[in-house]
């Protein structure tokens, strides 16, 4: 069996059911075994491969499985490296597989090679490049590995031509065993043991729940700790997704651009019992004085993250799903009504708003896409603006339902991930917000909506401004909008239309309702360019590295 | 962080000898801020493994943060702090001097307080070989300073944790 053979056949393997890739010279051996023997691979290509690769990590975080990104040499790679780079700091799960230019002509600069290895270094959880093609079976065996145990991350298979033409029996190995890598699930008991006792004897608790929870499919888990213990909860950009029953617990999103009420918690609480989170710059603010007042439990199972950012008393290595279930066989005797009374009456005062004029408020979109849109809906996000309105004011139940690049920041995410994730998610609806922007940075997209009819609902939410750049500028620079407006945007209703995808221009706010349940309801694919009050900011803000309690509501 | 006490640190790190891993190690120590002001590697007794030996400056927080980081990497199998108080050092130094017939002499002497050893004479000049921890061969280098020194090659520190450790 040739080598793009075995790549196929070991694919088959690992149950991948989807691939998301983009031909060229250097895979086009690799291609002809897909065409050949690819049954049951649905193949999903994309019109650039930085979409392709959004496209696949959108797949990951919705279903949990992995995403396949197969693309040639030289361009091919380095065009993925973005989408690497998103996968890597939100710890999603990839295995891209780039074809190499021959092992004789590596170190050559032949044509369209490029040091795959070397530029994907800092942006991989683990790279290999194929030397010998004994060692391909179970590099694939390893990458899959890697990719899916401990903190999931993107990992990189770079395959010369020729290894991909040689012979060699395929044999895959049923199970690995790395030395130098055993990912721990279980947290200490004793660390658990002592968790429980602080938490009982804790008066004001607090829950913060990280993009771990959502990883590990730990949200019933940890939705059945808030049920069971009445803490109440708060979430990172990543962490969105927790439901307790009793929405008084719940507190939303914090950090930056947090619910006053959700920054309150976390300024005030005793203990703070954090899972699956990196205290990111966004979320902490001042590390000095974050949680000044609390205990922070710490768990995680990257233990490169216990203590990174800020110090906590009680660490737990571990996964967070492993964890909370034993959490959940705690003992716990909490008197808290009066901590969670202070914060219902907090967030009764302090209530996330905006104000009403005659323009169209992105915020009132957002909340009626709320109204018409099911439960189940898996809403991705650009970034900017847009990203921030959706985690404050769409109210996520259920798990791995957001999609958004939430470390790396990547303008031109929200249309391939949501791609990505109506290939994996036929059944479900999927719906994307994204800026005027942040659009245009992967708008060929559209391309593949009609191709692999696929139904995914657009909101690009036009202020006719890099919004969230905008606002930075109004606040520290005297309004002085250095490359921040958009003028000749393109017509995007005509954009869609030119790729066979319904669009309609909404303009009036009186019309925003009819507009909103037709595109819920629209059985096709379908675009809403809405023209919003270009002057909307977004509130509150933390300005950078100041603490959560320093906090502006107005600019 | 920025009253913090920066100091050498010297980190063992045991690695599979897969291609690539001395860029990956040295890539994630520079890329989380740290200079690396010496490193060597060599075999260890088990062949697929290497030993990378690291002198970094930092401050005690961001070193454990290193080690932790460290161990990310797929094919590091061990990352051990070596307590500079507390270890055996060893560097060694070629040093080539310019040296007329009565010079040469003087140098000897040196090199003889040192126990350096000449490894090569030539008409115009010779080369040293000497073995030590850090300050020696720096005070060695320091004592042989007036005269015309034309080369120093050092290979950066090999360190150990010693057997008995004391207390602090």
């Amino acid at each position: 069996m040739n080598g793009a053979r075995i790549i196929v056949e070991s694919l088959k393997k690992e149950k991948v059911e989807t691939v998301f890739c983009y031909t060229g010279g250097a895979v086009i051996k690799i291609f002809d075994e897909l065409y050949k023997h690819g049954e049951g691979l649905n193949l999903i290509q994309p019109r650039h491969e930085q979409g392709g690769t959004h496209a696949a990590d959108g797949y990951a975080r919705s279903t949990g499985k992995t995403g396949i990104v197969i693309v040639t040499s030289g361009p091919g790679a380095t065009n993925t490296i973005t989408g690497i780079a998103t996968a890597y700091m939100d710890s999603s799960p990839l295995v891209v597989i780039t074809g190499q230019v021959s092992s004789a002509l590596i170190g050559t600069d032949a044509f369209q090679e490029s040091d795959v290895t070397g530029i994907t270094l800092p942006i991989t959880k683990a790279n290999f490049l194929i030397k010998d093609i004994k060692e391909l079976a179970i590099t694939i065996k390893k990458a899959f590995y890697i990719a899916e145990s401990g903190r999931p991350g993107p990992v990189v298979i770079d395959i010369p031509g020729d290894i991909q033409r040689e012979e060699l029996d395929f044999d895959y190995p049923e199970t690995i065993d790395l030395q130098s890598y055993k990912p721990k699930e279980a947290g200490h008991p004793r660390q658990i043991k002592t968790a429980i006792k602080l938490l009982s004897e804790s008066k004001r608790p607090l829950v913060l729940t990280g993009g771990g929870v959502n990883l590990s499919n730990a949200m019933p888990e940890m939705n059945e700790f808030l049920n069971k213990t009445g803490i109440p909860v708060v979430h990172t950009l990543m962490g969105n997704g927790v439901n307790p029953a009793d929405e008084g617990q719940f507190l939303g999103f914090i950090g930056m651009h947090g619910t006053l009420y959700g920054n309150y918690a976390i300024q005030n609480a005793d203990l703070i019992l954090a899972v699956g989170v990196r205290f990111s710059d966004r979320i902490i603010g001042d590390p000095q004085t974050y949680g000044q007042n609390a205990i922070i439990i710490h768990i995680d199972i990257d233990p490169a993250e216990i203590g990174k950012n800020i110090p906590v008393e009680l660490p737990i290595v571990g996964s967070a799903k492993s964890i909370l279930k034993e959490l959940n066989n705690g003992n716990f005797k909490l008197t808290i009504s009066e901590w969670k009374n202070e914060l219902i009456k907090y967030k009764t005062d302090y209530p996330l708003s905006y104000d009403e004029n005659e323009k169209i408020k992105p915020q009132a979109i957002i909340e009626l896409a709320m109204k018409y849109f099911p439960e189940d809906t898996i809403v991705a996000t650009d970034v900017g603006q847009n990203q921030i309105w959706v985690a404050q004011y769409y109210r996520i139940k259920n798990p791995r339902c957001f999609l958004t690049s939430g470390g790396l920041g990547t303008m031109g995410y929200g249309l391939p991930s949501a791609i990505g994730a109506a290939v994996g998610n036929p059944d479900k609806q999927v719906l994307m917000f994204a800026g005027d922007g942040g659009f245009q940075m992967n708008m060929q997209e559209l391309g593949i909506i009609r191709k692999y009819g696929l139904k995914v609902k657009l909101i690009v939410l036009d202020n006719n401004y890099l919004g969230m750049v905008r606002q930075w500028q109004e606040l520290l620079f005297e309004k002085r909008y250095s490359g921040t407006d958009m003028d000749f945007n393109p017509d995007f209703v005509k954009l869609a239309e030119v790729f066979n995808v319904k669009a309609v221009l909404l303009k009036d706010p009186m019309k925003a309702e009819a507009v909103i349940k037709e595109l819920a309801e629209s059985d096709e694919s379908m675009l809403i360019h809405i023209a919003v009050d270009p002057d909307e900011n977004v509130l509150p803000m933390v300005p950078a590295g100041k603490a959560l309690d320093e906090v502006l509501t107005k600019l | 962080m920025s009253n913090e006490i920066y100091t050498d640190h010297i980190v063992s790190v045991l690695v599979h000898n897969n291609p690539g891993v001395l860029s990956k190690v040295t890539s994630l120590v520079t890329r989380r801020g740290f200079n690396i002001d010496g490193i060597s590697a060599g075999p260890t007794r088990q062949n697929d493994m290497f030993r990378l030996t690291i002198v970094v400056k930092g401050d005690d927080k961001s070193i454990e943060q290193i080690q932790k980081q460290l161990y990310k990497i797929i094919d590091v199998v061990k990352v051990v702090p070596i307590v500079k108080s507390k270890m055996v050092g060893r560097e060694i130094c070629l040093i080539k001097i310019k040296a007329s017939g009565s010079e040469k002499h003087e140098i000897l002497q040196i090199i003889n307080v040192f126990k350096a050893n000449v490894v090569d004479v030539g008409s115009n000049g010779l080369t040293v070989e000497i073995t030590g921890d850090s300050d020696k061969i720096d005070s060695f280098l320091a004592l042989l300073e007036p005269h015309q020194i034309s080369d120093v090659a050092r290979t950066g520190v090999v360190a150990m944790n010693r057997w008995d450790r004391p207390y602090n």
